[in-house]
């Protein structure tokens, strides 16, 4: 059955309560982890050296996941976003502090480690797609099935689905470059969820998409997370983080706030507002 | 309010109500919905100014209605309004003075201003998407303003992030 039309499990979002509203959240004290959580890193740290500079790029980050939870990081260029997502998918090493995934830390695992468990349970997106040009759409999907041990024939299936569902079902035998970047991105979507991963992290997943892209994009995003799959996505576009349950924003390599986004209602203070604004 | 109502006068002549329902046709559902009573307000100082002129309309089952059309002086102000440019955007400034302001006046702590003014710019661009989801294809004038909408809040997001770089 494919994740983008899984009904909510019980730990999905809608299940959570609001944090209270703090008067200002800065620094604010870390969610306990219970039963529902996904994913939990604590006091990460990434410092990079190069040629005796040093630079802190996370200084202490502490992040709780829910499963089904849609979350999204934000924050100015170098306030650590990147550098956030590809510690906790295991892409680069922190300096130090734990994660743990699915009740298990991973945070020591080895390269070959992290490669298995991203494997079952991590699908990544990244912004410049990076799909294999050397094999076909379908092939580029198909692979992550194979590697986990799924036979030719259910690949085959998982991939008719997700391409179907995508809508880039007649793509399947071209190559990647000649798709447009929406279409790639469709199918690096489709490539990140072929094995239904416990939790999809995204890099700026429309950075390089322009408006209409970025607007299916965003329903596949809107349906994957309906559908109760957990996404942990980097932006800087509001209208993706706006889809999120909860916004992280960064600065300086530091937790600054971290809260649901809360719907302002049209008739109150919502669009018109906006509009007469600019009138 | 003033152009909007001529615009719609230049075409034909209409009454109060006919002329809130075209605004609110044309705008889509993203349009802030007029309200009757500033319609009929606005109208009878265009009427003072001399731009439209007014008369009264008998009908055989309801009371009589009040029938407006442009004057050769409203055609020409609407001529004037068609031919200038525009004003640029306008920045959101209470919230700005009240970040320059409020923590020198011991009110608030700036990070937190911006949080709060962010978390509330993201609600409204959640409203907003929901709103373009939803949106009618075929209705263009209306998924355009929704799409300008979004696109200023945007910049007022990346505003608020620059004051957040050099002001924290």
């Amino acid at each position: 059955m494919s994740r983008l039309s899984w009904p909510r499990g019980p730990g999905g979002p809608g299940g959570r309560e609001a944090p209270p509203e703090a008067g200002g959240s800065v620094g604010s004290s870390p969610r306990a982890s219970t039963a529902t959580t996904l994913l939990r890193a604590r006091g990460l740290v990434k410092v990079y050296r190069a040629d005796g500079v040093t630079v802190e790029a996370l200084r202490g980050v502490d992040l709780e996941l829910d499963i089904g939870e849609f979350v999204a990081i934000m924050g100015p260029s170098g306030s650590g976003k990147s550098t956030l997502l590809h510690v906790l998918g295991g892409l680069e090493a922190a300096t130090s502090g734990e994660i743990w995934l699915r009740g298990q830390r991973v945070d020591g695992l080895s390269t070959a480690g992290w490669a298995v468990l991203r494997r079952r349970h991590v699908g990544i997106v990244f912004q410049f797609f990076n799909l294999l040009s050397n094999m076909t759409v379908a092939d580029n999907v198909e692979l992550p099935a194979l590697l986990a041990g799924a036979t030719p024939r259910q690949a085959r299936k998982r991939r008719e689905e997700l391409l179907a569902e995508l809508g880039i079902a007649g793509k399947a035998d071209m190559a990647p470059a000649r798709l447009s970047g929406g279409e790639q991105q469709r199918v690096a979507l489709a490539r990140a969820l072929a094995n239904e991963p416990s939790l999809l992290l995204a890099d700026e997943p429309t950075g390089n998409l322009d408006s209409s892209n970025t607007r299916d994009v965003l329903r596949l995003l809107r349906r994957a997370h309906a559908g109760g799959q957990a996404i942990l996505l980097v932006t800087h576009d509001a209208r993706v983080a706006s889809l999120a349950d909860r916004v992280i924003n960064l600065f300086d390599g530091m937790v600054a706030d971290d809260a649901n986004i809360v719907s302002i209602p049209r008739h109150a203070t919502g669009v018109a507002d906006v509009l007469e604004l600019r009138g | 309010m003033r152009q909007p109502l001529l615009a719609l006068l230049a075409k034909e002549p209409a009454h109060g109500y006919e002329l809130k329902l075209e605004l609110e046709q044309t705008f889509g559902q993203a349009y802030p919905s007029p309200n009757i009573g500033q319609i009929y307000v606005t109208l009878k100082r265009l009427e003072q100014d001399g731009l439209v002129r007014s008369q009264d309309v008998e009908q055989a089952t309801r009371p009589n209605k009040r029938v407006y059309e442009l004057t050769p002086g409203g055609r020409e102000a609407l001529r004037a309004w068609a031919d200038e440019p525009s004003d640029g955007p306008r920045v959101r400034d209470d919230f700005f003075i009240k970040l320059v302001l409020a923590p020198r006046a011991g009110l608030a702590d700036r990070m937190e201003l911006i949080n709060r003014q962010r978390r509330h710019y993201l609600g409204i661009m959640r409203n907003l998407t929901q709103l373009q989801a939803d949106s009618d294809p075929a209705d263009t004038p209306g998924r355009l303003l929704i799409e300008g909408a979004i696109l200023h809040l945007q910049a007022d997001l990346d505003w608020l992030q620059r004051c957040q770089e050099e002001l924290v």
